[in-house]
């Protein structure tokens, strides 16, 4: 969620109240905003050093609260000290709108392009830096790091229309960048900032295309090389009274909703918001932008009413709809329904239930009557695998056995090279982007954690017991997500002594009590009808030759190999850095179900 | 605990004076016996030891007796020894003719009491100035100072107490406490311990010598023998207490038995939209192998699971006439997902963007149980009828590790099915699912979250802080995941959750993830954590 600061004083000088710390917060929480700092009690040189900011958090889909016009906006609205703005377009005197014509070699790399004049607007220190701001957030959040949507604003008064937008090749562009003094083409730009702390992040967007973006004026003046940066030519200042904002993007509702943003928030500054003639007839795109008109939706009244609980009156519900930005009248063909115009600041409405939500908080979540109803009763069941898993954690506990939950994720030299396995292929699934070696596969095992868990704990006495019952997970290309889980129980002791028979009395024990006897391999063989598990000598690296056991389960007539145990081979406690021997335990629980 | 013993009574040692047999022989010729008076030069501490030893054997009983004493300081045992400083002073000088009238030195007196001791013996009229010197008056003096510390000494009281005050000040005497017994015979007294058994034994059950039998008395301040007790992991003690919650509230568990899931479940049915930030690399593992899901199919394994469940409460609220099932399409679901995200369906606008099949289909660790629920809420749209769900597993976040972020945690989640539910209602709801862990008045906030709306932040007081804490999230799914399963309008879905973790940390004052999940916790830390109860304290 961003997070906004903005100036306390003259939050407060908006909303006509000194609000105490507390009272303020009490409204951030009632608005479903959040303070989350009032720099005024801050102890901070850096924040002694400024006048009192208070620090805002705002919720992802709100792009109308990113700057402090619109946080005071939208809670002068909320606290009725206003109604919210109806933005609209005004055509120059002349009648002749700006052109934009955009070229067809532009759907190459960054195909559509919107804008908009705010004419005689009017900045001051706090007003300009606002809104750099603004675009910045705009950027990080809806924009996605600029690769969706990316936003240049220009002096009009220094360059001259018609404009248009190509896609034209890196050398062939050539220009001073903003605040530089040094004219370069475009294959230098991205030489010059590929260090750039802060642009050298964006430069991946366009770099390897063999065209980039352009903005031109009629003189051939290049007004931005977008999503990277403008001309210095044209940039704007305090003192800047025609300001032309181009747009540009991939996504065909986002680049609206950018312009809509811009001139919700600043068109206020201005004496005027004036349209461009976008001319894009390749793909249908030569429109009048942008386009203020509010969005006309519908809302039903039973609806409304009764997800919030309440029993509101069409009336009622237009006045508290008010509080949030939104025209409420009743349709004139059907009075169960409302009109709602959706103002252009509130992009984040899609759905009747989102003015509903806007119904609750303007009545106020926290006085909406809570109550539930007494109708339906419900039959509570749990999941097989985890009450046989609970069976098994209990015994193991009972045992004398501790239970632990290392972490699910874990390197790959753990979960094979460390155990003398080997990756077969195809076995654990891999993760795509960690940040650290420590996450690089799901484990097929358990017995990596427990061995973590014992090297953790090697300042506790010896024999230590240790048990985990979880799952592993697997690549399984039958299923739909290409994997499947599977429970897994294991165990570990290290002590003095390699704790083998340890280990093998709680598999008998923990078989015990899942029902299953014991019997001999010869038996289980011979006899098809006996059921019942036993074990066997196996040649496993993981182990020391000769004290290892693969473990065996004949349930109707079907004998599966369900684990090992086994006393580990010194070259795996190297790898673990224990210093004592340790036995291990591990089987699969699935077919116990 | 550290520090405390365990077990019965220390055996009783040989020592090079056995100090209890001489307390049982003076008892034999005086009672009470005085330990101030018949043990003077015993400590208190090895006295206190003897007659523990005979008490608990009911050999004697005794009282306290805490007494004032005062006691010489080390300037006053020096003054004892070899006079007062302005005894050694006139001392000085009357064998040295005259003294200097600074500086002058006495062998084993500081310069402060040598000073002192020129102003008494000058007050004292027992030397003058004679010119340069001091030169000493009377031939012989009294040193009273001594006399009265050397009584002191001996009675260790002073009978005039303003004298006592102003020798305290003068720091020649400290009064310190005194514990001293008064010794009588107890119900068991012998002249000598008799022999002791220190336990029950079979032998002397079968041969009945317990009857005779001298017990070595217990040590009730001790703890007692160490358990190799098991232990069970205090988050799944946590949890256990959840899933009776649950259970208790009629909530079926669900399958929650894959860790990788596909970006369809994950996000996309979830009305996530393809470019939400939580879709970022910096926010979701994704799955280089296997590379990429299949499309939503039927799952009959887990199908077969499901129905075990809720077999249950199909019986309970069987009725007789037939209904309908609606068996469920997984190709109009997805194009379903795709038109709402798309162009826009079921009454919403969408968010109007190309949805690509290739990022729906991507592999991801599942961020959220949430997953799960929409595969269980699909399933419910065969047949629509009021239903609770709840799932307590792990999910995943490609977070930077900190001291409250884990890449794992697990979420605890709930989720409510039925017709004509109202947002007042889970607000309700989860009042009393919290008072149930003794949270008390919650408050909820207007929050964000794409798949439910509304959303709302649950806010309970923690009396510990002294503030109002986050405790869960909350919401009602949003008509765009629910439609296009094919739910029907009026049905309405609560959905809530809380990390496992979270709720554990501020119950056991955990500050660090990592002391609580993963293998860097604390074998001591798991095994003497006490039973959960979230009721109580």
């Amino acid at each position: 969620m961003p997070t906004i600061s903005v100036d306390k004083a003259a939050l407060f000088k908006a909303l006509e109240k000194e609000y105490t710390t507390e009272e303020f917060d009490e409204l951030c929480f009632e608005f479903g905003i959040e303070l989350d700092e009032d720099t005024s009690q801050s102890t901070k040189p850096e924040d002694k050093a400024q006048p009192p900011q208070l620090k805002i958090e705002i919720p992802a889909n709100r792009y109308d609260m990113l700057c402090f016009e619109g946080i005071a906006l939208n809670l002068r609205v909320f606290l009725e000290k206003q109604e919210l703005p109806k933005w609209t377009l005004t055509p120059p005197k002349s009648g002749e709108l700006e052109t934009l014509t955009i070229k067809e070699e532009t759907t190459k790399i960054r195909p559509l392009c919107s804008g908009v004049i705010l004419r005689n607007i009017k900045f001051t220190q706090e007003r300009y830096d606002s809104f750099i701001s603004l675009q910045d957030k705009l950027h990080q959040n809806l924009a996605r790091q600029r690769t969706l949507v990316s936003i240049g604003t220009h002096d009009l008064d220094t360059i001259k229309g018609p404009f248009t937008y190509e896609a034209l090749p890196p050398e062939e562009i050539e220009f001073i960048p903003l605040n530089q003094t040094q004219k370069m083409n475009g294959k230098q730009l991205m030489e010059f900032y590929e260090k750039d702390k802060h642009l050298g992040r964006y430069l991946h967007i366009i770099r390897d295309s063999p065209v980039y973006p352009v903005i031109y004026d009629s003189n051939r003046t290049i007004l931005s090389l977008p999503p990277i940066i403008n001309g210095d030519h044209s940039k704007i200042t305090l003192n800047t009274k025609n300001v032309l904002i181009e747009i540009t993007a991939l996504d065909k509702t986002k680049v609206e909703i950018v312009n809509h943003m811009l001139v919700a928030m600043f068109g206020g500054y201005a004496e005027s918001i004036e349209p461009i003639n976008i001319i894009s007839p390749h793909n249908n795109e030569s429109r009048e932008a942008p386009d203020l008109s509010p969005r006309e939706m519908q809302a039903e009244v039973d609806y409304l009413n009764q997800v919030t609980g309440l029993n509101l009156s069409t009336t009622g519900i237009s006045k508290l709809l008010t509080r949030m930005g939104h025209t409420v009248a009743p349709a004139k063909a059907d009075s169960k329904l409302l009109d709602v115009s959706v103002p252009i600041s509130r992009a984040d409405v899609l759905h009747q239930a989102d003015i509903m939500e806007d119904l609750a908080i303007a009545y106020g979540f926290n006085k909406l009557p809570r109550f539930y109803p007494n109708k339906t009763a419900a039959v509570a069941a749990p999941l097989p695998i985890n009450k046989l898993g609970d069976i098994v954690r209990f015994e193991a506990a009972t045992a004398g056995w501790s239970e632990v939950m290392p972490l699910i994720l874990c390197s790959h030299e753990e979960n094979f090279e460390w155990l003398n396995r080997k990756d077969p292929g195809g076995l654990a699934v891999k993760l795509a982007n960690p940040k650290t070696i420590e996450y690089q596969i799901v484990r097929t095992s358990l017995l990596p954690g427990l061995l973590k868990t014992i090297n953790s704990n090697r300042h506790h006495a010896v024999p230590i017991k240790v048990f985990e019952v979880s799952d592993v997970a697997f690549i399984d290309h039958a299923q739909e997500r290409k994997s499947r889980n599977e429970r897994h129980f294991a165990a570990a002791i290290m002590g003095k002594t390699s704790g083998f028979e340890q280990v093998h009395g709680l598999l008998d024990r923990v078989m015990l009590m899942l029902r299953s006897v014991f019997i001999t391999r010869e038996d289980g063989l011979k006899k098809e009808s006996l059921e019942g598990y036993w074990i066997e000598e196996v040649d496993d690296p993981t182990f020391l030759a000769g004290h290892a056991a693969a473990i065996k389960l004949k349930v109707a007539d079907k004998t599966h190999v369900i684990g090992v145990f086994g006393i580990l081979h010194p070259s795996v406690l190297h790898k673990f850095e224990l210093q004592y021997p340790v036995s291990t335990l591990e089987i699969n629980l699935e077919v116990f179900l | 605990m550290a520090g405390r013993q365990r077990g019965p009574v220390p055996v009783l040692e040989k020592q090079s004076r056995n100090l209890t047999q001489e307390v049982l022989d003076k008892l034999d010729t005086k009672e009470p016996l005085q330990t101030a008076e018949d043990f003077p030069d015993v400590s208190q501490q090895e006295i206190k030891a003897a007659l523990d030893r005979l008490g608990s054997r009911s050999m004697v009983k005794y009282e306290t007796k805490e007494t004032e004493q005062v006691l010489l300081t080390e300037e006053s045992e020096a003054i004892v020894q070899d006079g007062s400083h302005e005894f050694k002073v006139w001392e000085a000088a009357k064998q040295q003719g005259g003294i200097p009238v600074k500086g002058l030195k006495i062998e084993g007196r500081p310069d402060a009491w040598v000073k002192a001791g020129q102003g008494t013996a000058i007050r004292n009229k027992w030397i003058k100035k004679d010119g340069e010197k001091f030169v000493a008056v009377p031939d012989s003096v009294e040193d009273t100072v001594q006399e009265e510390l050397k009584g002191i000494q001996e009675t260790k009281s002073i009978s005039d107490a303003k004298r006592l005050v102003d020798l305290k000040k003068r720091k020649l005497v400290t009064v310190g406490k005194v514990l001293a017994y008064s010794v009588t015979k107890g119900p068991s007294y012998a002249k000598e311990i008799p022999v002791e058994v220190t336990d029950l034994t079979a032998d002397m059950l079968a041969d009945g010598s317990w009857k005779e039998a001298n017990f070595k008395p217990y040590n009730f301040n001790a703890l007692g023998a160490q358990q190799n007790a098991g232990a069970l992991h205090p988050l799944m003690k946590v949890r256990a207490e959840f899933r009776n919650i649950f259970f208790n509230q009629g909530f079926v568990e669900m399958p929650t038995g894959h860790f990788v899931d596909s970006g369809f479940w994950n996000f996309d049915a979830l009305f996530v939209p393809q470019q939400h930030p939580a879709r970022d690399m910096q926010d979701t593992f994704f799955i280089s192998d296997p590379p990429k899901a299949d499309r939503p199919r039927p799952d009959p394994d887990t199908e077969k699971q499901m129905d075990a469940m809720e077999a249950g409460s199909r019986k309970l609220f069987a009725t007789d006439d037939k209904k309908e099932t609606k068996p469920r399409n997984y190709e109009e679901y997805w194009d379903n997902i795709k038109k709402v995200h798309q162009e826009g369906a079921f009454g919403s606008i969408g968010y109007r963007y190309p949805w690509s099949e290739d990022e729906t289909l991507r592999l991801v660790l599942r961020t959220h149980t949430t997953a799960v629920s929409t595969w269980v809420l699909h399933r419910l749209a065969e047949d629509p009828r009021p239903a609770r769900y709840f799932s307590i597993d792990r999910v995943f976040r490609n977070e930077t590790v900190d001291a409250t972020h884990l890449a794992e945690f697990h979420q605890i989640e709930g989720v409510i099915a039925d017709f004509g539910l109202t947002l007042g209602g889970l607000m309700k709801f989860l009042e009393d699912f919290f008072s149930k862990m003794g949270i008390e008045n919650l408050r909820f906030k207007p929050a964000y979250n794409p798949y439910t709306e509304p959303s709302m932040e649950i806010f309970g007081y923690h009396v510990g802080l002294g503030k109002w804490v986050e405790i869960g999230n909350s919401g009602m799914f949003r008509p765009e995941m629910l439609e296009p399963m094919g739910l029907p309008k009026n049905m309405r879905v609560y959905g809530f959750g809380l990390s496992l973790e979270r709720p554990t940390m501020i119950k056991y004052g955990v500050s660090n993830i990592r002391d609580l999940l993963g293998h860097k916790v604390d074998l001591n830390f798991i095994e003497s954590n006490a039973a959960v109860r979230l009721d109580k304290n």
